[in-house]
């Protein structure tokens, strides 16, 4: 599984960003491979309009399977991660990823 | 560390006076984040001192350079704004109209146009008089509101609550349903809804929770000139009920936030008033519920 | 004639003084009032007309046609609003975000991206005897109130002459859509109240006006209850104060059950009529 979380750095101990599409980056767990990557999308703050849908296709192409964020996306974006068939679990924005994680992973975070 | 976030759909409810009033009884618990853009008066209240001013760009807008111009006239033939026309055979851009969407300087035969980022406004850092920090802006003349500029405003609001290490981040929201208060909502925790016992408030109220639903955050409502109309304000707790929404306080109708107002004051600086008594409570349930979440 | 009415902030008396004027000056004369503040229209919770017609109103955006796309991202690229992007092989448009700049459409290559109209919002249109009531109303999600202010303009010509009086309730503060919504306007009234946040949130709408050139007065609402600072700055840059209205609970209490105003208070059908004198006189002068 390819877990992907909404963050404020690139590591375990990172807090998480409660938005989604004016997210700092977007860090990926590969359960697999037990392996780390990020993607910084702090380019986002320069964009007035259309943050949700420009993070979305981002994340279309990183190509999860599982998003863990905070608020939830807004409506723009919930239609693109719709295609992308992908397990959105909410409620982590006050969380470190590390603690999002564990969340998850007891069942503890809400599907959206 | 706490974000909540006061909106009305509405103008005119006490929104900003009932966030600055908050603003004095945390003081330095909490950072203040004026996104009420449209209409930044909490200033007024707070007495800052600005400690920091930045200038704030946003979209585009697209200029001609007038020695590549050819004047063939394709820019206008193209644009949907009617922002470019000819003034002494010369076509030139008129910025309030063009909405930066960048089309003309594709087809621009010359290559004389160019996409500039747009000066939108200024945002600052100010210290106030309720001993804590306050992120504010001033829009330019003609400019648009965007969720950029909430997004900026807010953002610098949280990493100085970080470093400060403070309780609170409050919020003075953006008005309407649009771009700007959605950014303004992102990444709250709680959402203090201000509404008025009349029937506008009460249509308002229900337009702008449509949207606080969609982000699904915890909220509460405070019921400001709650006595004007016993009826709607009968409506508007059930319309809470139904929605699941915490209702925290009424307000009655009353000079007292005018008054404060008129000396520059929050109404809980008036001490001795009904009101500054409501508003306190209300700020003490509000921390209780946040204690909860 | 037409007269928009605005103010810096929200809950100044916009929409009380438009519905009240509009159906007051009716009793003498053919009116009609357009309520332009399309993100949260109001005035139609005090005047309960009978409808004569509903329209939607529509703006053009981008259809992806499937069977032309060679899928080569032009489109997303030109696009300076992310309200197009390509997902491996599908092309998705979001339609709240599209400005209808056509860019995407016009340039693209394979000619597979054709504009449709798409519903922004609807037009309602009342009648009652001398009084004409004309709604706009966005779509919630919508982003942009600029089209639909262009386009209710529009229609506001096309079914009245410029010889009735055309009032507008404008969109609070000072952003393009009020702009958009006061730029076709012989006089815009500025309705305020003399309070702090009312003195520096108008003042920032007389700037407006003055850069517009559009001539502007005031009128100012709960006049008793703030400092009377305001007034003194009127009469010293020369600014009209069409009329002023007290603070008075029975106002707020008639207001908030959505009942015009002057048949409860007396005090504010001399207010009215003030204002009715000075934009007659106003329109003599034009002339």
């Amino acid at each position: 599984m390819k877990i992907a979380f909404t963050t404020k750095g690139t590591e375990w101990n990172s807090p998480m960003d409660a938005r989604f599409g004016r997210t700092e980056f977007i860090v990926i767990y590969d359960e697999e491979t037990n392996t780390l990557s990020s993607f910084d999308n702090r380019a986002i703050e320069n964009e007035a309009h259309g943050a949700g849908t420009a993070t979305s296709k981002k994340l279309f192409e990183l190509k999860p399977d599982v998003l863990i964020t905070g608020n939830g996306p807004g409506q723009n974006a919930a239609t693109v991660l719709k295609k992308l068939n992908v397990k959105i679990f909410g409620g982590a924005g006050e969380m470190t990823m590390k603690e999002a994680y564990e969340a998850y992973q007891s069942s503890d975070l809400a599907m959206l | 560390m706490k974000e909540i976030v006061i909106i009305s759909g509405k103008g005119g409810t006490g929104k900003t006076s009932i966030t600055a009033s908050f603003a004095m009884l945390a003081g330095a618990e909490a950072v203040v984040a004026d996104c009420d853009v449209d209409a930044a008066d909490m200033h007024l209240l707070m007495q800052p001192n600005s400690v920091k001013e930045e200038s704030f760009y946003s979209g585009q807008l697209a200029v001609i350079d007038q020695d590549k111009c050819i004047q063939c006239g394709q820019c206008a033939q193209v644009c949907r704004f009617d922002a470019i026309s000819v003034h002494d055979d010369c076509h030139v851009v008129n910025p309030v109209s063009c909405d930066g969407c960048g089309y003309c300087p594709r087809v621009c035969p010359a290559d004389a146009i160019k996409m500039e980022e747009r000066k939108a406004g200024s945002w600052y850092i100010s210290e106030t008089k309720a001993n804590n920090r306050m992120v504010h802006a001033a829009l330019d003349i003609g400019a648009e509101n965007s969720g950029k500029l909430v997004a900026k405003v807010k953002n610098e609001a949280k990493a100085l609550a970080k470093q400060q290490n403070v309780r609170y981040i409050l919020v003075d929201g953006s008005p309407g349903i649009g771009c700007p208060v959605q950014s303004s909502l992102s990444g709250a925790n709680f959402v203090v809804l201000v509404t008025e016992s009349t029937l506008s408030g009460l249509h308002d109220l229900q337009r702008v929770y449509a949207l606080v639903k969609k982000f699904r955050i915890k909220a509460g409502c405070i019921i400001n000139k709650a006595d004007l109309n016993e009826m709607v304000h009968e409506q508007i707790l059930s319309f809470l009920a139904m929605e699941n929404i915490h209702h925290i306080a009424d307000i009655p109708f009353d000079r007292t936030f005018t008054d404060a107002l008129v000396a520059g004051k929050t109404v809980v600086e008036l001490e001795s008033s009904l009101v500054a008594q409501q508003v306190k409570r209300a700020w003490e349930i509000i921390k209780d519920l946040n204690q909860s979440v | 004639m037409k007269i928009a009415i605005a103010s810096g902030k929200g809950g100044t008396g916009k929409t009380l003084l438009a519905t009240n004027l509009a159906s007051y000056w009716s009793e003498r004369q053919s009116v009609v009032l357009t309520d332009i503040d399309v993100e949260e229209p109001n005035d139609a919770l005090f005047l309960q007309l009978p409808k004569i017609a509903q329209e939607e109103r529509f703006k053009f955006i981008p259809s992806w046609d499937s069977t032309r796309c060679t899928l080569c991202g032009q489109c997303q690229e030109v696009c300076n609003y992310h309200a197009i992007i390509q997902l491996g092989t599908e092309i998705m448009v979001f339609d709240e975000l599209c400005h209808s700049c056509y860019a995407c459409s016009e340039l693209c290559p394979a000619k597979a991206l054709p504009m449709v109209p798409h519903k922004i919002g609807e037009l309602t249109h009342y009648h009652h005897a001398n009084l004409s009531f004309v709604e706009s109303r966005l779509e919630i999600g919508e982003e942009q109130a600029v089209p639909l202010i262009a386009q209710t303009h529009r229609y506001v010509d096309d079914h009245f002459s410029k010889d009735h009086v055309q009032l507008f309730d404008c969109p609070p503060g000072t952003s393009c859509p009020v702009i958009e919504a006061t730029k076709h306007a012989d006089f815009v009234i500025l309705i305020t109240e003399p309070t702090p946040f009312g003195e520096h949130d108008v003042k920032l709408a007389m700037q407006t006006m003055h850069q517009m050139n559009k001539p502007f007065g005031l009128v100012i609402n709960r006049a008793d209850v703030g400092n009377s600072d305001l007034l003194a700055y009127c009469k010293a840059n020369t600014i009209p104060v069409l009329a002023t209205i007290p603070f008075d609970r029975h106002i707020a209490e008639a207001y908030a059950q959505g009942l015009l105003v002057y048949e409860q208070v007396p005090a504010v059908k001399p207010a009215l009529d003030q204002i009715i004198d000075f934009l007659q006189a106003f329109a003599i002068n034009q002339k």
